[in-house]
C-alpha cells in the first residue's frame, strides 16, 4: 500500500499517512461542506492498514478548527485506530490544542471517552 | 404587523455590524466569507475568536444545506436559496444572527430540536453531543445533526430562535447565537 500525502487547503487539513513509519497525521482546518468525500479515502486506507499495521502507530491530530460534519468522520478515523489497538498493536494518539482553546481540549476529551485508546493531550503555544 | 425581511434585518443591524451576508449561500461564498470574518474579528480575544469562527462555520453551512427557495420576490428577497447571516458586536459580546426560509416540516423539527437543546445544562449538552456523534447517522445533506448542539456548547448560551409567518408555505426562521466576551 502507498502512503497518503495531501496538502492543506483553507477548508481541508494537511494529511500524512505512512504505513512503513506507522505515522498518521491530520493537521490544520477541517471545515468542508462535504466531509465524507474528503475522509472516505482516509478511512479506507486505515481499513487496509489494519491488516498489516506497524508495531507502533503514532497518531498526531492537530486541528485549528473542525466543523460538525468533520467530527463524525474524525470519529470514523479513531474507530479504525481503535480496531488496530484492539488487535494487539500499540497505538499512541497525540491530540494537540492551542493554549486557551478549551473547546478543542474538550473535543479531544469527547473522543477519548468514546474510543478506548489512551489519548495524550498536548498544549501548544498559539 | 406583517413580517418583512428588511425590517428584521434593520432591527438586527443596530449594533456594530462586523459581517453581513444576504443572498444565496454557495461553497465558495463560505470560503470567502470566512476569510473576511477572520480579518474583522482580529481584535476579539483568542477565545472569543475561535468560538465566533466555529459558530459561523456551522451557521453558514446550515444555511448552505437547508435554506429553501422562496418564489415570491417582493421583500428584497432574491431568487434561489436566500439566506441572511450577520455578525454584530455590542457591550455584551458578539452576536451571530442567521435567517432563512423553512417549511412546516423543518419548522416542526427545528422547534423540537432547539427547545430540547435549550432545556439542557452543559453536562447534558455534552452527553447529547456524544450520543449524536456516535450514532453513525448522516442526513442526506451530509450533515451530522450536531450543528445546533455544537453551537449551543461553544456559545455557552441559550439559542434564541423565532419563526415568522411569511407565506402560506414558508416561515422565516431566525436564529441568534450570543457569545459573551
Amino acid at each position: 500500500m502507498e502512503p497518503i500525502s495531501i496538502a492543506g487547503t483553507p477548508k481541508t487539513p494537511t494529511v500524512h499517512f505512512d504505513n512503513d513509519k506507522g505515522k498518521v497525521e491530520i493537521k490544520g482546518r477541517s471545515i468542508p461542506e462535504n466531509s465524507i468525500e474528503f475522509y472516505k479515502p482516509l478511512v479506507d486506507w486505515l481499513e487496509e492498514y489494519l491488516s498489516n499495521p506497524a508495531s507502533l502507530t503514532e497518531v498526531n491530530i492537530q486541528l485549528e478548527y473542525f466543523n460538525t460534519s468533520s467530527s463524525k468522520c474524525i470519529l470514523d478515523v479513531f474507530k479504525k485506530l481503535e480496531a488496530i489497538y484492539k488487535s494487539g498493536n500499540e497505538v499512541l494518539i497525540n491530540w494537540y490544542y492551542e493554549e486557551d482553546d478549551e473547546d478543542m481540549l474538550e473535543a479531544g476529551e469527547d473522543y477519548q471517552s468514546i474510543i478506548k485508546i489512551p489519548f495524550k493531550m498536548i498544549e501548544i503555544d498559539e | 404587523m406583517v413580517f418583512s425581511v428588511q425590517n428584521w434585518l434593520a432591527k438586527h443591524s443596530k449594533d456594530e455590524v462586523l459581517f453581513l451576508f444576504k443572498g444565496v449561500v454557495s461553497g465558495s461564498l463560505i470560503t470567502d466569507s470566512l476569510d473576511k470574518i477572520e480579518e474583522n474579528i482580529e481584535n476579539a480575544s483568542s477565545r472569543a475568536k475561535k468560538k465566533i469562527y466555529n459558530v459561523l462555520v456551522e451557521c453558514l453551512q446550515n444555511l448552505f444545506h437547508h435554506s429553501l427557495t422562496v418564489k415570491e420576490n417582493d421583500d428584497g428577497v432574491e431568487q434561489g436559496k436566500f439566506a441572511i447571516c450577520l455578525l454584530t458586536k455590542n457591550q455584551i459580546g458578539y452576536h451571530i444572527i442567521a435567517g432563512n426560509f423553512v417549511n412546516q416540516k423543518q419548522k416542526d423539527f427545528l422547534s423540537k430540536h432547539l427547545e430540547n437543546i435549550n432545556s439542557l445544562n452543559n453536562e447534558e449538552l455534552k452527553d447529547l453531543y456524544k450520543e449524536i456523534l456516535n450514532n453513525q447517522e448522516f442526513s442526506d445533506k451530509g450533515g451530522g445533526g450536531l450543528g445546533m448542539v455544537d453551537m449551543a456548547r461553544k456559545s455557552g448560551s441559550k439559542l434564541d430562535f423565532e419563526f415568522h409567518n411569511y407565506t402560506k408555505e414558508y416561515y422565516f426562521f431566525s436564529l441568534i447565537i450570543n457569545i459573551v466576551e
